[in-house]
């Protein structure tokens, strides 16, 4: 079952472009990070998915063929928006209530019991609670509907580093648990190789990168050599993003080439989830989606290699 | 309770083998005792749970625990633990090599560099040559590995 799939998915807000031409695939049961800038349409492509939005042109699917928004998407998605909004005026266990009254399915004792171990009072106004307990607050409410994905649009953004490791353990401990996805944005890179096992990398409003987080580190590689100009076999090695410094450059190439195939004067070494979305990043022309045809391909080169 | 570090360059799963390997080295485990549950573990890290159990799949891969289920992983074997005289010629073997070095003017750096390399050589040979994110990464590895606390 795919989590969420689409084809040829735009949308556009009047006359700008806020995704364009996004066709993806990823597969359930996977913590999914989707990066990129601010503007880049990480939000578009979570409201897309959540059924808030409606698409300019294209398809979009989730959870095995489900439009978004229809009643059988809404009761099986959790979604928390950015800054976690709730009603600062209630307390937290009239959050509770509303929530209760607002969806289907709903779990009330799980709710109440996780509140508690996380010390935070029912009796609390919401507007007086820290960040992290409001975040912590909105996490409860969308577990609580007993969702097979939750959608968490910038859940770390506001919060202090203490405050985003328990969020994350809670969320992780939740995935444990009840082996539901997540997909969530963020322009937090540094963490997610802990957290994450699926990327996907929009950039200006397009797809720049997807794929397992453990063959997307598996297929690229940091090259290190004297700088200056370099012929490299393109067909075997293609270059992401290179950065030259004084005598050395580093190259980060995508290749199924093994360490010890490096070309005569450079070292291979592995590439980080940071070094891999940066490189990216930096270059929005960049891009490499998981297709048969370069697997196959590359497979091929491997072997004649 | 394990602990990660995260600038090591160390896969998190196989800093989570590493950990109780050095524990069973140490005793700090022993046969029958049960390791954290996987929610327990992600809790604590804030790691994606199928970290947790590549983890723990690595050590039942290797005799070291078993699964049972529903009831948690266990540790099922012992790290062949080298006896004190044993332990003590090799270090004596070691430290002549380490003299051996010093006089041919290689510093400290140099000499953890070519060991570490040495061993990398010697695993791949012994166990043939494995893809580079599991058996030889681990032999350079090891040696920062913390133990559990």
């Amino acid at each position: 079952m795919n989590l969420i799939e689409s084809s040829g998915l735009a949308k556009r807000y009047l006359r700008t472009w806020a995704l364009r031409e996004c066709t993806l695939a990823i597969p359930a049961g996977h913590v999914v990070a989707l990066v990129g800038p601010n503007g880049a349409g990480k939000t578009t492509l979570l409201n897309l998915a959540a059924g808030l939005l409606r698409p300019s042109a294209g398809r979009i699917s989730v959870l095995g063929g489900e439009t978004p928004g229809s009643d059988a998407a809404r009761r099986r998605i959790g979604f928390v928006a950015q800054d976690a909004p709730l009603y600062g005026h209630l307390r937290a266990g009239e959050m509770l209530n509303l929530a209760r009254n607002l969806n289907l399915t709903w779990d009330e004792k799980r709710a109440r019991s996780r509140l508690a171990d996380l010390g935070i009072p029912l009796a609390r106004k919401v507007r007086q609670l820290s960040g992290g307990q409001r975040a912590q607050l909105a996490l409860t409410i969308a577990l609580a509907k007993e969702p097979d994905v939750l959608i968490l649009d910038e859940p770390l953004a506001s919060l202090d580093p203490l405050a985003r490791h328990d969020f994350m353990g809670s969320l992780m401990a939740a995935v444990a648990e009840d082996g539901l996805s997540v997909i969530f944005s963020s322009h937090v890179v540094a963490e997610l190789e802990r957290i994450a096992d699926y990327l996907v990398v929009l950039n200006e409003g397009r797809l720049q990168l997807a794929g397992d987080v453990e063959v997307l580190l598996s297929e690229h590689r940091i090259l290190t050599g004297p700088g200056g100009e370099m012929v490299l076999d393109s067909s075997r090695i293609a270059v992401v993003q290179a950065t030259r410094a004084g005598a050395q450059a580093h190259l980060l190439v995508r290749t199924s080439a093994r360490d010890d195939a490096a070309p005569a004067g450079w070292l291979f070494s592995p590439a980080t989830l940071e070094d891999l979305v940066l490189a990216y990043l930096r270059d929005p022309k960049a891009s490499v989606l998981p297709g048969p045809d370069l697997t196959a391909a590359a497979e091929g080169q491997a072997v004649r290699a | 309770m394990f602990r990660l570090d995260p600038g090591s360059g160390v896969p998190t799963y196989l800093q989570l083998v590493h950990q109780v390997e050095q524990s069973l080295r140490l005793g700090y485990l022993k046969e029958g005792d049960r390791l954290p549950t996987v929610k327990e573990t992600v809790r604590a890290l804030a790691i994606n749970p199928n970290t947790v159990l590549k983890a723990y799949k690595e050590l039942e891969h290797k005799n070291l625990a078993v699964g049972r289920p529903g009831q948690g992983t266990f540790i099922a074997g012992t790290l062949g633990r080298v006896g004190p005289a044993e332990q003590k010629a090799l270090r004596e073997a070691l430290l002549d090599w380490v003299r051996t070095a010093d006089d041919a003017g290689l510093d400290a750096e140099g000499m953890e560099a070519l060991f570490a390399s040495s061993l990398r050589d010697f695993l791949d040979r012994r166990d043939g040559k494995r893809p580079r994110r599991g058996g030889s990464q681990a032999a350079r590895s090891s040696r920062q590995a913390g133990a559990v606390a």
